[in-house]
């Protein structure tokens, strides 16, 4: 499969397979004038499969994000069609804003103005919980 | 300024702290009649819940405060459409200290963000209840004397609740303590307190569905209702709804210093016969729940 050489953009590598697209979500890619490549189940030599986003446009990325969707994740920056930086980010203390408690008796469902809020409980798992009413994400 | 949203919020030194305190408390109330003069509390209760109301508004009311608030938001302005956040703030401009109840998880924390006085979580939805937790805990330790090295027997439904997990949790973090777990089959304690709390804590525990099999180890027995809409099967609920039915006869092979514990509203799980037993505490719970009420109060609001 071809995808066209980035000059300047970002790749994001080894999100785990099936993850791709949730990401592109939460990144809110779509509203991206650029082009932006989403690579699902590609090979990978360490999991056997993995995808990847790649984005013609370096942007500011939300690392917490990336980080809680996998912190071995790979941002790979790109300049003039040479890689200038890889970042791996790491798994963030909280995140705020992105995640949506699914908890129907939270109070986060009926008031629609309070920010989403989660927080890392067990790092070892990578468990996060809703500040408000526990519920894992 | 700190709230109480969750009794994992205060470490066991607090607790022991705020215990002693209490215990101070009944000895000498006549020492604390006048401490929270010229302080208010706001009871903001979004549900009825009269017990916890009462003990929050006497025990400040013993504290020579005053009380002002709602007993259910059609009386709030929350019939209006206002939110937590919104009436948070309002009501720090009328009161020094906050104690809220609300059918929503997480509403006295999102109280807490936005207010300027402490807020005390008096029940959020199945979630937390701390105080009942403390209450719990002043009465197993002025009924043993300690709160370390006991056996605690959890009986009934212990998967929906709350009261037994944040109890699991709190006793966990005390040397010695170990606990049987007696429930039927579909009521057992759920996932996340199986981890979170026993796994996590390295607590020693057991599992049965036998109240009569465990009854001689005992220490403390903490009773908790069945509930029919529990079960998914009507008949498990008809085999099995009398076993968790605490009768006189099945305190043949207690210890005569068992202390029997129930968070209350008691509805037919504890025959009304225990309630002559010596070893029935939940009434006394009930007093001890005003008790570490005061001296919350007066925690969060540091007062010497």
């Amino acid at each position: 499969m071809l995808i066209g050489t980035i000059v300047d953009g970002i790749v994001i590598d080894h999100i785990p397979a099936g993850r791709g697209m949730e990401l592109y979500r939460y990144l809110e890619l779509d509203k991206l004038q650029c082009e932006v490549a989403l690579i699902k189940n590609a090979p990978s030599g360490k999991r056997g499969k993995k995808d990847i986003l790649k984005i013609n446009e370096v942007i500011d990325l939300n690392f917490d994000l990336l980080g809680y969707i996998d912190p071995h994740i790979t941002v790979n920056i790109i300049r003039n069609g040479e890689r200038v930086e890889k970042r791996h980010p790491s798994l963030p203390q909280e995140i705020r804003g992105v995640i949506k408690c699914r908890n129907p008796r939270c109070i986060t469902s009926v008031e629609q103005e309070i920010e989403h809020i989660f927080r890392l409980t067990d790092p070892e798992n990578r468990v996060y919980r809703c500040v408000y009413c526990d519920t894992r994400a | 300024m700190r709230s109480l949203l969750d009794i994992a919020d205060l470490s066991v030194e607090e607790i022991d702290a705020l215990i002693a305190k209490a215990q101070d408390i009944i000895a000498n109330p006549e020492k604390y009649a006048e401490k929270c003069r010229r302080r208010k509390l706001a009871t903001l209760f979004y549900e009825p819940s009269t017990r916890t109301r009462l003990s929050f508004e006497s025990a400040m009311l013993e504290l020579g405060g005053q009380v002002i608030g709602f007993s259910e938001a059609q009386s709030s302005s929350a019939a209006k459409g206002e939110s937590v956040a919104d009436t948070a703030r309002v009501i720090s401009c009328f009161a020094d200290i906050i104690a809220m109840r609300h059918p929503m998880e997480g509403a006295p924390r999102v109280a807490a963000m936005n207010a300027s006085i402490p807020v005390i979580n008096a029940g959020d939805g199945g979630h937390n209840h701390p105080t009942q937790t403390l209450t719990d805990l002043l009465t197993i330790k002025r009924e043993k004397g300690r709160l370390d090295h006991m056996t605690v027997g959890c009986c009934g439904d212990l998967k929906f609740g709350r009261t037994v997990h944040s109890l699991l949790g709190a006793m966990s973090r005390y040397e010695g303590v170990d606990f049987i777990l007696i429930s039927p089959e579909e009521l057992r304690v759920p996932e996340h307190v199986r981890t979170d709390i026993l796994k996590a804590g390295n607590v020693t525990y057991r599992e049965t569905e036998s109240l009569q099999e465990a009854m001689p180890e005992l220490d403390v027995l903490y009773m908790t209702r069945v509930q029919r809409e529990r079960f998914i099967s009507e008949a498990d609920y008809v085999r099995l709804k009398d076993t968790y039915i605490l009768t006189p006869d099945k305190l043949d092979t207690a210890k005569p210093d068992l202390a029997i514990l129930h968070p209350l509203p008691r509805v037919n799980e504890i025959s009304v016969a225990i309630d002559r037993d010596p070893r029935a505490c939940y009434f006394k719970q009930v007093l001890n729940g005003k008790f570490i009420r005061m001296a919350l109060i007066l925690m969060l609001l540091e007062v010497e």
